[in-house]
């Protein structure tokens, strides 16, 4: 048995040690807003953060996640809260699939340096792949989280 | 294009189960009884489309599939712009796939151009019959009444909510005519509209076909044959059954159809994370078939022989041999390009539950009709016991026009009487496509002694997606022929070739299609000649293409080419063509006509570290009368970055029948950081609407290669630029 605190809540599962925390999230937890893309941790779309780190989910052993904060697209975070609003009013999503990886990345970013240059935005979402090609968007949304931020 | 067919009796008795009403397009498809009990019932559904409730919330159908295209969105702000509708009271309801919706293939950038029409004559219609619902109320004339935001209003002053006109409205006959709304009146449709899923994308509750749950479902991966066709000569479950969650492991059959299933070995289990260690796990052996002879290089250096030689003549008009021998000056170049993959972020997968002769679908399909057809005829079964729901699609690009991963989860259903969904892994996806097809294309053009093109001949060898649905088909189809015979240049002699070109992988659509070769051939070779000819990029194409004309094209929409030449006016404005730019960076155009849309682009490069950056793209659409600028815009700097992907990385090569790449560490997309700041420009036109998904892609790829020739004097006539270590 295995637990794990998703979203502030607690799980315990009986899965293999070696799940990845990517389908422990989605198949057994049932939380479905964080996405396979990849399953090697090269695109991003299975992002969540882990004692408020990003990680690829598919990367991680669910072992390795056993006692951490595990925070989820479902989940609520500051910048992530008004990130989704500024990507509601910016219209960023396309197909909408990659979004919840970019935002986890995005928040994430934001929580660490609460002012990025587009230098930083690149650095830091470079590992999130979108098919759609919503990145010029991407970008905009999070200067404007950042404004919106700087006006309250 | 189909006709919408009003509404079948099964609609009726499903909307009725749910409590609501359905009032009919048609009523003589009902029975007197039918027709009483539709009185008795509450709600006012004019038809198909538009269900309006007493406490005035309004249900629009979306018929079309929503995979970034903004078509939930946009066709049903159609129907609330001219119903005079509150957009904020919308509620809007994917259809599942039914003919009586009419077309639903979403695909060929065509669901506004097919459905604007018809979606603004469903909003009239219940916007026609709401007046003079009112009009009975007050007992007024109807030419005393209007409507607005969701009331009618009266010549006095006094205004009835919509809501409130339900009761007798749906007691109404229908209107044989409604008149439409005057454009200039328009709320919704030319303007900017956020897409209606914005907030279920960003908080992660959109449902998307691998979303899908239902109460004890199987989770399926499966094993399909390397070599495309190949099939199962035996295989080993042992180790797989060993994995914690594997519960079984079958051999599925192959379909031999068009969208039929690959055949393979699935694996069962209680978890996605189980069935693909255990798919891992199978040892099989398989029979390889006929195309274990494809190796993807050798086949480029055959297509490329064939288009250097006489091809079967696709068009011939005047007499090109005789321009080339008076000629002031020949060039001639050979194009390559590979096989893509349409790699969405979402992989193939799909959730059906069969249960006896019944089967219930949930699945990301931009084809949900002939997904239908294809679990009816496998299950040899009746179309009313079929439902095809349509999922969001985490990105189609016409992969999931093809439902094969639809059938293999029916078929896997069927065998293990539960509900299944089949994922697929993203090596499956790389793997198993429908490839957009490889090509060789040889161009060749005359010049006299003041540069004009007097010849020009387009030759070229490449796949056919007609092969998919005719095996053994080994030239280009019709269509793909005409993309190269239409080439909008006023020139006399102009001749197309095509040469062989089997195939030995499943070809399939991918966005943009033909438009990607030619559109790439085309715009670099034109590009070439103006050097040729010394002569402004920019100045040679708006001479080349001409005076202005309707170009004979045998179809219905007319190609006009003073609208091409002023996309290419416009996006030239845009980037100040001819202004100084920063040392080290230059300028390359294209400009292209698919999709029945007019698309320019010029694209600012740079070279940094060896690897090319494009900073700007300037694009000019020209797509007639459009519905959404938000979502076009969206489209636009999207295919600017599908394009770059295209340009920079897109490669699926195949050694001994077997795709070599397996996941985007292989087959890289364009990231973040090499994003370009898309500046879009709509031409605001009373034209029909055309299409808006596809047509900015084609023009991206040959404007980076004509800017990086004009930056280093280098010009590079295959793709990917990776190849070359630019990107």
């Amino acid at each position: 048995m295995i637990t794990l605190r998703i979203n502030g809540e607690k799980h315990t599962i009986d899965v293999a040690p070696d799940m990845p925390l990517l389908w422990a999230i989605r198949d057994i937890v049932g939380l479905t807003g964080t996405k396979f893309g990849c399953g090697i941790g090269v695109c991003g779309s299975c992002k969540v953060l882990m004692d408020n780190s990003p990680v690829q989910s598919c990367m991680i052993p669910v072992s390795a996640a056993e006692g951490k904060d595990i925070l989820t697209i479902e989940g609520e975070f500051e910048n992530l809260q008004l990130l989704q609003e500024s990507w509601v009013e910016l219209n960023v999503a396309q197909c909408g699939f990659c979004q919840p990886g970019q935002l986890i990345a995005a928040a994430a970013l934001l929580d660490k340096n609460d002012n990025p240059t587009d230098k930083d935005i690149d650095e830091a979402m470079i590992g999130n792949i979108c098919r759609c090609g919503t990145y010029q968007r991407i970008k905009d949304a999070i200067h404007r989280t950042v404004e919106l931020k700087n006006q309250n | 294009m189909s006709t919408i067919k009003n509404i079948s009796r099964r609609t009726f008795v499903r909307s009725i189960g749910l409590g609501g009403l359905i009032l009919a397009c048609n009523t003589s498809i009902f029975s007197d009884k039918e027709k009483e009990e539709l009185k008795n019932l509450v709600d006012f559904n004019p038809n198909l489309f538009v269900q309006l409730n007493s406490d005035g919330s309004l249900i629009l159908i979306a018929s079309r599939s929503e995979m970034g295209n903004g078509v939930r969105t946009s066709l049903t702000s159609v129907i609330a712009d001219e119903m005079d509708a509150d957009w904020d009271k919308v509620v809007i309801k994917q259809a599942t796939g039914d003919a009586k919706y009419g077309d639903q293939n979403t695909d060929g950038s065509r669901s506004i151009r097919y459905l604007y029409e018809t979606m603004r004559q469903m909003g009239a219609m219940a916007r026609a019959m709401l007046i003079s619902a009112a009009a009975q109320k007050w007992e007024v004339p109807e030419s005393e009444c209007t409507a607005e935001n969701h009331y009618v209003l009266h010549s006095s002053g006094k205004k009835i909510a919509f809501g409130n006109l339900v009761e007798i409205a749906k007691t109404l006959e229908l209107p044989t005519n409604v008149e439409l709304k005057n454009p200039k009146d328009f709320k919704y449709i030319g303007k900017h509209l956020r897409s209606v899923d914005a907030e279920e994308y960003s908080n992660g509750s959109a449902v998307f076909g691998l979303d899908k749950r239902l109460p004890n479902m199987k989770f399926v991966a499966i094993a399909r044959c390397p070599v495309t066709f190949g099939t199962v000569k035996s295989f080993d479950k042992t180790e797989a059954l060993k994995i914690t969650g594997v519960e079984d492991v079958i051999e599925i059959p192959k379909i031999e159809r068009p969208f039929g299933a690959l055949g393979g070995v699935a694996v069962i289990a209680s978890n996605t994370w189980a069935a693909f260690k255990g798919k891992e796990a199978l040892k099989i052996e398989w029979n390889f078939g006929d195309n274990e002879v494809y190796d993807s290089e050798k086949y480029m250096n055959q297509i490329t022989k064939n288009v250097h030689k006489q091809g079967k003549v696709g068009k011939d008009t005047g007499n090109v041999s005789k321009a080339f021998k008076n000629a002031n000056k020949v060039v001639e170049s050979t194009f390559q390009l590979p096989h893509l993959s349409h790699a969405p972020m979402e992989v193939p997968n799909a959730v059906a539950w069969v249960q006896g002769d019944s089967c219930e679908v949930w699945a990301p399909t931009q084809a949900p009709q002939s997904t239908r057809k294809e679990v009816i005829d496998y299950l040899k079964t009746s179309e009313k016991k079929v439902t095809i729901n349509v999922t969001f699609l985490g990105g189609g690009f016409g992969r999931k026009s093809k439902p094969d991963y639809i059938v293999e989860a029916v078929i896997v259903s069927k065998a293990i009487n539960a509900p299944v969904q089949v994922v697929w892994t993203r090596e499956d996806d790389i793997k198993h496509g429908y490839y957009h097809t490889t090509s060789a294309q040889y161009l060749k053009a005359s010049l006299d002694k003041n540069g004009n093109v007097t010849g020009w001949l387009h030759r070229f060898a490449l796949p056919s997606i007609t092969s998919t649905f005719m095996p053994g088909v080994d030239y280009a189809a019709g269509f793909e022929i005409s993309s190269a015979a239409n080439i909008p240049f006023d020139i006399k002699n102009i001749k197309v070739e095509v040469g062989h070109a089997p195939a030995h992988v499943r070809i399939g659509w991918l966005r943009s299609v033909i438009n990607i070769p030619h559109g790439f051939s085309e715009n670099v070779f034109a590009d070439e000649l103006a050097y040729a000819a010394n002569k402004d990029p920019l100045e040679f194409r708006l001479n080349l293409i001409g005076k202005d004309r309707i170009e004979d094209t045998k179809d219905e929409i007319k190609y006009d080419t003073a609208r091409l030449k002023n996309v290419l006016k416009i996006a030239a404005k845009n980037a100040e063509w001819g202004k100084k730019l920063p040392e080290g960076h230059a300028y390359g155009l294209a400009v292209h006509y698919s999709f029945y849309s007019y698309v320019a682009s010029v694209v600012e490069v740079s070279i940094e570290d060896g690897k090319i950056r494009v900073h700007n793209v300037f694009t000019a659409i020209d797509c007639g009368t459009f519905v959404n600028k938000n979502t076009i815009e969206a489209q636009m700097q999207g295919s600017a970055v599908f394009g770059m992907s295209i340009a920079f990385y897109g490669k699926i090569t195949a050694k001994n029948g077997v795709i070599e790449q397996s996941n985007y560490h292989d087959y890289p997309m364009v990231r973040i950081h090499q994003t370009p700041k898309v500046h879009v420009e709509i031409v605001e036109s009373t034209e029909r609407p055309t299409g808006v998904g596809e047509p900015g892609v084609p023009v991206i790829a040959p404007a980076i290669v004509n800017a990086v020739f004009k930056l280093t004097g280098k010009r590079y006539y295959n793709l990917p630029l990776s190849d070359y270590g630019l990107a």
